[in-house]
């Protein structure tokens, strides 16, 4: 009974083995990714970085129709180009980059939908908004998988520095230039994984698939590398059982994913060992538990 | 006293309107451009006919614009279909329309139930476009009496094509085998055609393009078409074409072409207008479940 309810789905059908897949590529490129920004205090730029892709996918749309290149390509350049000039407003101005990037975001939000709703037909935007985790073809699976591969090198090569900025900007910045190419760099991985993620889950639920584990990860633990390796399993878990969700309850398969990391992030928020509710209200009891 | 005058003045004004409008084309709005198509065969030269949704457009989310409001503002007829797949449309119409009469042209038509809605495709059967067709004549007569015997002349040639039409469907579909007569498609937009003509429409979605199938749709959609021996699935214009693709590949059934179901192409595109429509359905229908 639990093999037919567990397992046997996943070996019945192709394109739940494909989902599979790809929402694990993801939570593997993705959730360190989340740890990092939400350490940095930036968890909401997953967020606005999410919308500045659309008009970018959405002018890959207009140019070469669903085309998986056109689409990643367009909302790559599109969110490298918003984080760059916010970046560059924030250096330049008195303004905050949080506010920079406000501003950016919000107008390429807005030229996205014109673009979409330019040519007169009314292209579905929930093709954009939540993308479709059941239609994967090879060529989108092996571009997540690549994305994420990419992503977790860049990331070792980056590490350092990385942390380092996490914890201690000053420090860095007093004994290494490194600080803005990193900034850079980093910037350019929450973009590409956005992107990756978008293919699948869509603009609006990637960004579920990268912030919710790391939050949820923070309640178990303060270590950072165990805090990204709980944060790949919170993501892991919640496509898996998303995915069995949507399969026997019938919801729609993105969504349901999302929603599981949701729950997992509830239980943690209650239950967590670091900072949880309850461990809050009795810590003496859980300690000797 | 008041009301004398005005029933004069109003008298006055329609014998003023009606020779005014016999030398203009008159304006005629309606929501979708497979009734513009039936507007403009019937009205020939007489009718200006504007559609809201434009070619390839999805009347599910279809927005109105300002400049949409304008055309509807110089509208004298207004034609919805009136089945509900122009949805908040119908009511922005109504709303937007001036001194227009506003006319649904399925009246008479019964339609097919699908879950608690109607389903709105109903031109899809050849014999539903005759109603649209007197309908939409009838309407056209009373918002230009004048032209009466051209729309009567028009709507019967009219007819007569779609009569052919009909047999032209019904021959090339009694070439497919009974057993081999279902198939899958995105949308589900082709009861009335199933039900005229005898084919089995399966759709992994419901009624609406806006429903996203779960994982436990597209498994029953493939354990289906495995076990049915379904011989093709087919895309529609307006819904995702990856999901039909994977599901496809997965089940081993044939992919069809595109089947058009409530809008109509741009001039270069198999289907600008419902004969045309109809015509490449089949087409594609014989060639993908055809021995």
């Amino acid at each position: 009974m639990p093999y037919d309810i567990l397992i046997s789905p996943f070996l019945e059908f192709d394109f739940m083995r494909r989902a599979l897949v790809a929402t694990l590529a993801l939570a593997l490129g993705a959730a360190p990714i989340g740890v990092i920004l939400m350490l940095r205090r930036m968890s909401l730029m997953g967020d606005a970085m999410a919308h500045a892709i659309l008009p970018g996918a959405a002018v890959g749309f207009l140019v070469a129709g669903l085309n998986l290149f056109a689409m990643s390509i367009g909302g790559l350049i599109a969110g490298l180009l918003v984080a760059l000039l916010a970046g560059a407003v924030a250096r330049a101005t008195e303004l905050k980059e949080d506010a920079s990037l406000a501003a950016c975001f919000l107008v390429s939000l807005a030229l996205g939908v014109t673009i979409v709703s330019a040519r007169g037909t009314n292209i579905d935007l929930l093709h954009f908004l939540f993308g479709n985790v059941l239609g994967l073809d090879a060529a989108t699976l092996v571009l997540i998988a690549a994305i994420s591969t990419l992503s977790l090198l860049i990331l070792a090569l980056i590490w350092r520095p990385l942390v380092l900025e996490c914890v201690d900007p000053g420090f860095l910045r007093s004994i290494s230039r490194a600080g803005a190419p990193v900034h850079i760099a980093f910037l350019g991985l929450v973009v590409l994984n956005l992107v990756g993620g978008f293919q699948a889950l869509g603009t609006l639920l990637a960004v579920g698939l990268m912030m919710l584990p790391a939050f949820t990860a923070r309640f178990w633990t303060r270590d950072i590398t165990a805090m990204i390796v709980a944060a790949v399993v919170v993501g892991a878990l919640a496509g898996y059982f998303g995915l069995l969700l949507s399969f026997h309850a019938g919801v729609a398969a993105g969504p349901a994913i999302i929603l599981v990391a949701g729950a997992l992030y509830l239980g943690s928020v209650l239950f967590g060992r670091v900072g949880g509710i309850l461990r809050q209200l009795f810590p003496k009891q859980h300690l000797e538990a | 006293m008041r009301r004398v005058v005005c029933v004069i003045a109003a008298m006055f004004a329609t014998i003023v309107a009606v020779p005014a409008h016999a030398r203009d084309k008159i304006n005629v709005a309606v929501s979708l451009t497979i009734l513009a198509d039936f507007a403009r065969n019937v009205g020939g030269d007489r009718v200006d006919v504007v559609s809201l949704v434009g070619p390839n457009g999805d009347a599910h989310s279809y927005v109105p614009s300002p400049a949409d409001a304008k055309k509807l503002a110089d509208a004298k007829l207004i034609i919805l279909d009136g089945l509900g797949l122009e949805g908040s449309t119908a009511r922005f119409m109504r709303a937007a329309a001036k001194d227009a009469k506003v006319v649904t042209a399925s009246d008479g038509i019964t339609p097919l139930r699908l879950g608690t809605q109607s389903d709105p495709h109903a031109w899809q059967s050849v014999a539903n476009a005759k109603t649209y067709v007197a309908n939409i004549r009838d309407a056209l007569i009373a918002a230009d009496p004048a032209g009466k015997s051209v729309f009567e002349a028009n709507a019967a040639d009219y007819l007569r094509r779609l009569d052919a039409l009909e047999a032209e469907v019904k021959a090339a579909i009694a070439s497919i085998p009974p057993d081999r007569r279902k198939l899958v498609t995105t949308h589900n937009a082709f009861g009335y055609f199933g039900t005229a003509y005898e084919v089995d429409f399966i759709a992994p979605h419901g009624v609406s393009t806006e429903a996203e199938p779960s994982a436990r749709d597209v498994a029953r959609i493939i354990a289906q078409i495995r076990a049915q021996k379904i011989p093709a699935v087919f895309l529609e214009n307006v819904t995702d074409p990856r999901l039909l693709e994977r599901i496809a590949q997965e089940s081993g059934a044939r992919i069809g072409g595109t089947l058009y179901s409530d809008a109509l192409t741009d001039a270069n595109g198999p289907a600008p207008t419902y004969i045309d429509m109809m015509r490449h359905n089949v087409k594609e229908l014989v060639t993908a479940l055809g021995g």
